[in-house]
């Protein structure tokens, strides 16, 4: 029901993701586009993310930093093209251990019956830059520790059962 | 483990996945061996034409193929499959972590919007449940 979906088509440096979340679009895009609430999901779990810089308009730059909390940290900056609005918005990417590394990222939603579908289209200048992207999220998703994804699991669907019996 | 596999591998096993007769091929290929006058005949191909596809599978490693008199088998490989899957499929659940986040944040953004506003559904917020 609220499964990712994620496309990576070989040959084109782009990676595409889809998925469905019961909030109306106002509402995700509070989450993205403001800082505090952004920094509750966004960072890797186990790191405490900063954000220091954040202005979701046309022009406007961003930049956070995850901390590892053994003295690492990674970084990470880009530029809002557009004003944010309930249609999606479209920033550049890039992390800075990987400098001149730049993705252009286009977030849209679509509501549909209280629904909303998230789309992420990454593209990336090269296949090679959009595989190491892939790489490092992997290392990332493999060192989360899947004790702690399935307490996540066990509260998200504890709080949607909620939702359902209402 | 996805360690073991060169991105030349997964260039080579997603560029014959990109091919829906490839993928067809495969397919019947998971029901068992086949010759190839039996994998041309649901095609309206040629048998060069599907040696060829063949060929580009078995480079990829998704298929070996062996002799068995005449005729040529074709076997189906699932080790690069795994790997091509794990190489997303981690990349999935990394994104998926968060975005299971990102709903949790949602749902109390909705719970604070219920309290804030006057509820007209009194069955819209079960009891019991607190914003920790």
């Amino acid at each position: 029901m609220t499964e990712l979906k994620v496309t990576a088509e070989p040959g084109v440096p782009q990676i595409l993701t889809e998925r469905a979340f019961d909030a109306p679009r106002e509402l995700i895009l509070r989450a993205f586009t403001e800082a505090d609430l952004l920094a509750q999901w966004l960072g890797p779990r186990g790191y405490t993310m900063t954000v220091e810089t954040f202005e979701p308009r046309a022009g406007g730059s961003w930049r956070y930093v995850h901390n590892d909390g053994d003295g690492n940290s990674y970084g990470f900056h880009g530029v809002f093209h557009n004003d944010p609005t309930p249609d999606g918005f479209v920033q550049t990417f890039e992390f800075e251990g990987a400098p001149g590394h730049v993705s252009l990222d286009t977030m849209t939603m679509e509501e549909r019956d209280g629904r909303t579908i998230v789309r992420t289209n990454s593209l990336f200048q090269s296949v090679e830059a959009r595989d190491a992207m892939v790489q490092s999220g992997m290392a990332d998703g493999m060192s989360q520790g899947y004790d702690q994804l399935e307490e996540l699991l066990e509260q998200q669907g504890a709080s949607l059962k909620a939702h359902h019996d209402s | 483990m996805v360690t073991a596999t060169t991105d030349d591998q997964l260039d080579a096993v997603f560029g014959a996945l990109a091919d829906p007769t490839r993928r067809s091929i495969l397919a019947r290929l998971t029901q068992g061996e086949a010759t190839v006058a039996e994998l041309v005949a649901p095609f309206e191909m040629s048998q060069p034409a599907i040696s060829r596809h063949l060929k580009v599978l078995e480079r990829a490693g998704l298929i070996t193929r062996t002799r068995r008199a005449t005729a040529r088998l074709s076997h189906l490989r699932a080790k690069p499959l795994q790997d091509a899957t794990e190489w997303l499929t981690a990349y999935r659940e990394f994104w998926e972590e968060r975005y299971e986040r990102l709903e949790e944040v949602l749902a109390a953004l909705q719970e604070h919007d219920a309290d804030r506003s006057p509820d007209p559904d009194p069955g819209s917020d079960p009891t019991g449940r607190s914003t920790s």
